[in-house]
């Protein structure tokens, strides 16, 4: 109020008001980001989600275990049996690492949390700092109004939040956020040119590619936008310091990171940045001479160089083919190779395939992901280019990029979510921006000021729209404050805009028009705000191992996963070997401590082939394959009797697929009728033969008389059958997980065929008689 | 040169005490005699509780003050606990006043035979009598056969005793009861007189028997009830002087009857629940202490959902299930955790010092720990913690760290092993502790967040640029 009372003075205190709304602000949104992904906590208990995140808890807990070198050097016989796994070389060891540190930091402290809380609550926390550094970003491109909006839009994005609410701990958690401090640090050297802000940059991006596969979007972004500025005339020594000590440090630093190694240089997902880097290189010595010699020589000169140095390139662009194909790879990795043509991977590589969030999405997941957003971010592109800055140019390729991606991966719908968010803040606040303007303009008792505090003000406006409808309705006496106070802060950062001032006096809209404007956009911010809450609450909350039904008689829980996992690790041999299908082995591995033959990571094709021919093959074949690995205990999970619809029976394609990519004995249509898929009583024999069948339906008749499939909505084809190498040793309370362990051998006592055939006699009797009838 | 007169003392002393303590022994071991003994052992748990009631006269001339019990090797190392105590009275008005029991050595007990002395209240005189009744709880004590059974059989278990009570004095005349679960009973070792009558099986009478007089008898019978034991159970009590009592349990549990083996079929488990896996059980019962709060029930993986609190104004009673049914030899974890309102355990002593009165022992029902460890963890700043509990315990201090500790708490570790419910009588635990230890955490908190302030302050004030 004394700034309004001293129109032309006081710039110190309205700055430093702002400055501490702003922070206030900020601290909301940090505090909004954290509380909405609490949904997952509150509704059903703080626990690790999923499967890789338990892949990721069990390095946590190794690592507080034993120590950083240990986890260098970690071999990991657990997993991947016979074979294992090297951990410290093949993990992405950011998030490990973040919550390593803020469990030792903790206890520095004496605050004595457990791993799995700390676990738990890291994707919360560093969707704060993501949200914070969604700011920061949004701030250098368009200022600090649309810096907010977007924060608050970052803070609560669906996409997002699937991937980062309480105990989704895994790699994207903290990669979010390094990823758009990565770009806020870019965007910082290339608006300040300093390279203080560079060397943070490439140490931000170090941090990224510890964190997680997905750097290679940055390495392959920042050297497309480097580029678009050069053709687009817009090279400076800004740009340069921007992105050269990115490429060397960078570059440096992420082959350190043993995961990466040598495919910093010598993968082709890498290969933009060196080629773009020469092209800076080139570009830098043009300005260069084209700065000390006269015009007249430089035109000479340009000829000579333009000559020479087209034979050079071409030279160039040869060794770097030849490269491309020499290098280990092949040049591109399968999942990468996915990115560029959709339907390699369905394609060729069925391993890939199989997981459903390497599928493309669908229309409706971009609505329930991005939501409202989706519609403004069009409105952002516009914005971004009035005026076009390098900031804002960066954002535009930023969005066109991600908006590609996520069309070809599901998955990567959370690197499209920051873009959307930063395009649709500024959108909004320019929205906003306009509106409040107009409105201000025409009100007669304001009109006597600039039409710069009304800019800049409205831009603030909208930000306490947003966190006040979500979070806390405290702030509504401090909104009137925003007006006068924060109109000078964005000054300084903002310079572009001062010379469309004229412009923007005159574009004032009619003010019932912007009235109306103003409130349709913030319905349309509750909107988003409402879904965002439903999404975090309702859709992206539920951590997958334990599951919850309502109906009549109250809620019921469904905890047979951990049942089961329990039960193995305390009533089976700590060596024994557990066989699954690869969905469970970092569940197994890290909730049962038990030994598994695959596992989440699929890096052994061959080995899960092995694993899905055996689940493929009659009871005997199987047998004979889980008894060369060593397998004493077979999982699978089964959700017929409560009508689970993830279980084996409906991956079992996948299996058969996978398993005769390696073994071609294992033929897909065998297992179909008429192509269709189907274990009913017109199912194949082949079908109704394999072990899956067997596994999942032993005595299933006897539940309730007619064997009827609730997944599959109907009865199943063989109902009556025994086991003859395996026997069932654990099924969980709602049937979703059975666990058999496979017999002992037969003694060799006899002649060949005598044994084969009293075994194919011992199929009819019981097992029981089977063991009786050794010792004679 | 003039330390000998320090040894001399002492040596006399032992001289002097042998003396007088030699013919008090051999008048108590010879000069009694129990009248009557009757023995009813309990088999209906796999906490075998022994009722013994020994009528004692005094032959002798000289007055004896104790009686001995004497137990067989086998049964010393699975007696959980003695009691003893003197009845007077006649039936209806029966009154019981505990005595005071230790273990003792004596010189002529054969083949390892353990004893534990009674001091009775008064001495007895030449010709008097006394009635003792005794209570001793064996644990570990039923051996399984079949050793390994289906889930459609039922338990049988071995119980191996003596007809005859084992006893330093002459026995004049016996009888022996063995409760059983249940009317199934496979074999009894016959010793004459000895029958058997639906669940209960009598020895005796048996007459004149001499001391140390041992006859074995086995008795295989069916025993169905759930052989819940603890292997392991360490129970964390944190005091605040905020206000709350934390206790933490972590319990190991296993089932300890004969061993389940072959399949497991969930679907006879589910569908005849009588006839199969009857000697696995999977409902545990936890007794609590009234207006218990914030309960939880976890093991390492998560969240357990299947439990069941009740409480009322008397008691709090959880009811539990582990993850799966316990078969025998199954094996579970888990965690169960609740606060206490500070006022009903935390007392003031006359003397200034403070005192925890909690309960000793497991709060499930019917189960056997092996090994009881026990800890309080006494407030920072504590000083000068004693524990003070009814029987023998190995007592050592560590230190905790827990929020924001400097100093570290002082933490009373009370281990005990072969503990049953009969354990579960109050202990306290006194330590003095000054009030202002209270104000540490916050303080600390605030002035670390001022300095900061401070430093944040003197930052945006401070001109940092090398340049001017």
């Amino acid at each position: 109020m004394a700034a309004s009372d001293a129109p032309n003075g006081d710039v110190l205190i309205r700055n430093a008001f702002g400055s501490v709304l702003a922070f206030l602000i900020l601290l909301l949104i940090g505090v909004l980001a954290f509380s909405i992904r609490l949904f997952s906590v509150i509704k059903y208990e703080s626990v690790i989600h999923e499967f890789d995140p338990y892949f990721n808890y069990r390095v946590t807990q190794f690592l507080t275990k034993n120590g950083i070198y240990d986890f260098w050097n970690w071999f990991d016989d657990r997993t991947w049996y016979p074979l294992g796994r090297v951990i410290g070389g093949t993990v992405y060891p950011g998030l490990t690492l973040t919550a390593g540190t803020l469990y030792w930091f903790l206890h520095s402290l004496n605050i004595p949390l457990s791993v799995e809380t700390v676990c738990v609550f890291t994707a919360p926390i560093f969707s704060a700092f993501a949200s914070w550094a969604t700011f920061l970003l949004t701030k250098e491109v368009k200022g600090v109004g649309a810096g907010l909006t977007a924060a608050a839009l970052l803070a609560m994005v669906p996409s997002y939040i699937s991937r980062s609410v309480a105990g989704s701990y895994d790699n994207e958690a903290v990669a979010i956020f390094a990823l758009i401090f990565t770009f806020y640090l870019y965007i910082k050297t290339l608006n300040t040119g300093s390279l203080f802000y560079a060397t943070l940059n490439s140490l931000s991006y170090f941090y990224m590619v510890c964190s997680w596969g997905g750097y290679t979007f940055i390495i392959n972004l920042i050297p497309m936008h480097v580029l678009l500025c050069i053709v687009t005339g817009r090279y400076s020594s800004r740009l340069y310091i921007a992105y050269a000590p990115l490429v060397v440090l960078g570059t440096l630093l992420a082959a350190l990171v043993p995961v990466v190694g040598f495919n910093a240089v010598m993968t082709s997902e890498h290969f933009a940045s060196f080629l773009v880097f020469i092209i800076i290189h080139v570009v830098a010595l043009v300005y260069y001479i084209k700065g000390i010699l006269s015009p007249k020589m430089f035109k000479v000169a340009l000829a000579l160089v333009v000559s020479i140095g087209l034979a050079v390139c071409c030279a160039m662009v040869a060794v770097i083919i030849a490269l491309v194909a020499s290098s280990p790879t092949k040049g591109w990795s399968g999942r990468s190779l996915s990115l560029l043509d959709p339907t390699y991977a369905s394609k060729y590589i069925p391993i890939i395939a199989s997981v459903s969030e390497h599928q493309p999405p669908t229309w409706p997941s971009y609505f329930m992901d991005i939501n409202v957003l989706a519609f403004l971010i069009p409105a952002g592109i516009i914005a971004c280019f009035s005026p076009l800055s390098d900031a804002s140019l960066f954002a535009v390729l930023y969005i066109v990029l991600s908006v590609y991606f996520s069309g070809v991966m599901v998955r990567l719908m959370l690197v499209l979510a920051p873009a959307a968010c930063i395009l649709s803040g500024i959108a909004l606040s320019q929205a906003f921006d306009v509106f409040t303007r107009s409105i201000k303009f025409q009100l007669p008792s304001l009109s006597d000021h600039s039409h710069i505090d009304a800019r800049d003000a409205s831009s603030e406006n909208i930000v306490p729209d947003d966190t006040i409808k979500t979070d806390k309705s405290e702030d509504t006496p401090k909104e009137r404050m925003t007006k006068r106070s924060k109109k000078k802060e964005k000054e300084p950062v903002e310079k572009p805009p001062t010379k469309f001032q004229i412009k923007k006096r005159l574009s004032v809209l009619p003010f019932e028009a912007s009235i109306i404007a103003v409130i349709l956009l913030v319905l349309l911010v509750a909107f988003y705000v409402v879904h965002c809450v439903w999404a975090a609450a309702e859709a992206y909350s539920a951590p997958s191992i334990v599951l919850t039904s309502h109906s009549n008689d109250g809620l019921h829980v469904f905890d047979d996963f951990r049942e089961a996992y329990a039960w193995l690790s305390h009533n089976t041999d700590v060596d024994d070997k557990v066989a699954s299908w690869w969905d469970y082995g970092y569940q197994t591995t890290a909730m049962a401590n038990r030994t598994v033959i695959v596992d989440n990571n699929t890096w052994n094709n061959t080995h899960i082939a092995t694993v899905g021919t055996a689940m493929s093959s009659p009871e005997k074949a199987a047998w004979e394959i889980f008894h060369s690995l060593d397998v004493k205990y077979v999982l699978v999970v089964f959700g017929g009797l409560v009508g689970y619809p993830s279980d084996d029976i409906n991956k079992f394609l996948w299996m058969v697929r996978i398993g005769g990519g390696v073994f071609p004995h294992i033929k897909e249509p065998d297992y179909l009728r008429d192509g269709q898929y189907r274990i009913d009583s017109m199912a194949t024999p082949t079908m109704l033969n394999c072990l899956m069948y067997k596994l999942s339906y032993y005595r299933f008749v006897e539940t309730d008389g007619k064997a009827f499939d609730r997944v599959r909505r109907t009865e199943i084809g063989k109902k009556y059958f025994k086991l003859t190498h395996f026997e069932e040793v654990f099924t969980t309370h709602h049937w979703m997980v059975r666990i058999y362990k496979l017999k002992p051998p037969k003694n060799r006592i006899r002649g060949k065929n005598k044994k084969s055939k009293s075994k194919t006699s011992s199929t009819t009797t019981s097992k029981r008689k089977g063991t009786r009838r050794n010792p004679f | 040169m003039e330390e000998q007169p320090h040894f001399r003392v002492p040596l006399s002393l032992l001289l002097f005490l042998s003396l007088f303590l030699l013919p008090t022994s051999f008048s108590s071991t010879h000069d009694l005699q129990i009248l009557n003994a009757e023995r009813r052992i309990d088999l209906t748990s796999h906490i075998i509780k022994v009722y013994l009631t020994l009528k004692v006269e005094n032959l002798g001339t000289s007055p004896a003050s104790e009686v001995h019990l004497a137990f067989s090797p086998a049964e010393a190392e699975h007696l959980a606990i003695v009691k003893a105590a003197a009845t007077s009275g006649k039936r209806k008005k029966k009154t019981y006043i505990p005595l005071d029991v230790k273990s003792a050595e004596l010189p002529d007990g054969p083949n390892g035979t353990k004893f534990f002395t009674v001091t009775l209240l008064t001495s007895l005189n030449k010709g008097e009598t006394a009635t003792l009744e005794v209570l001793y709880i064996l644990t570990h004590s039923l051996e399984p056969f079949p050793v390994e059974i289906t889930q459609s059989e039922s338990q049988l278990v071995y119980f191996r005793d003596s007809a005859i009570l084992l006893s330093p004095y002459h026995v004049k005349e016996q009888t022996t009861f063995i409760k059983t679960p249940s009317t199934r009973v496979e074999s009894f070792t016959v010793v004459d007189p000895a029958k058997r009558a639906g669940t209960e099986l009598k020895y005796g009478p048996y007459e004149d028997q001499p001391p140390y007089s041992y006859s074995p008898v086995l008795v295989h019978f069916e025993n169905n009830n759930p052989f819940a034991v603890v292997e392991e159970l360490e129970r964390e009590i944190e005091i605040s002087h905020w206000g709350n009592v934390q206790v933490t349990e972590r319990y190991r549990l296993v089932h300890a009857g004969a061993r389940h083996k072959g399949a497991f079929s969930r679907v006879e488990y589910q569908t005849r629940p009588d006839a199969t896996g009857v000697s696995s059980f999977k409902h545990l019962l936890a007794k609590l202490p009234p207006k218990v709060h914030s309960v939880y029930y976890r093991d390492e993986i998560g969240n357990v959902s299947t439990s069941n609190l009740r409480t009322d104004y008397r008691k709090s009673e959880l009811e539990f299930q582990p993850r799966y049914p316990l078969f025998g030899g199954w094996k579970s974890t888990f965690v169960i955790g609740y606060g206490l309102p500070l006022q009903d355990f935390l007392f003031e002593s006359p003397d200034g010092r403070r005192y925890l009165n909690f309960t000793f022992g497991c709060p499930l029902t019917q189960t056997v720990v092996d090994k009881l460890i026990l800890k309080v963890v006494l407030p920072e700043g504590s000083k000068d913690p004693t524990a003070v509990i009814p029987f023998q315990v190995d007592q050592h201090l560590e230190i905790k760290y827990s929020y924001l500790d400097v100093i570290g708490r002082t933490v009373v570790v009370l281990e005990k092993s072969n503990v049953v419910p009969e354990h579960n009588v109050p202990f306290q635990v006194y330590y003095t502790f000054n009030p202002i230890f209270m104000l540490a955490e916050p303080l600390m908190l605030s002035i670390a967040i001022f300095l900061f302030f401070v430093a944040s302050v003197s930052y945006l004030h401070a001109d940092l640029s090398i340049r001017k």
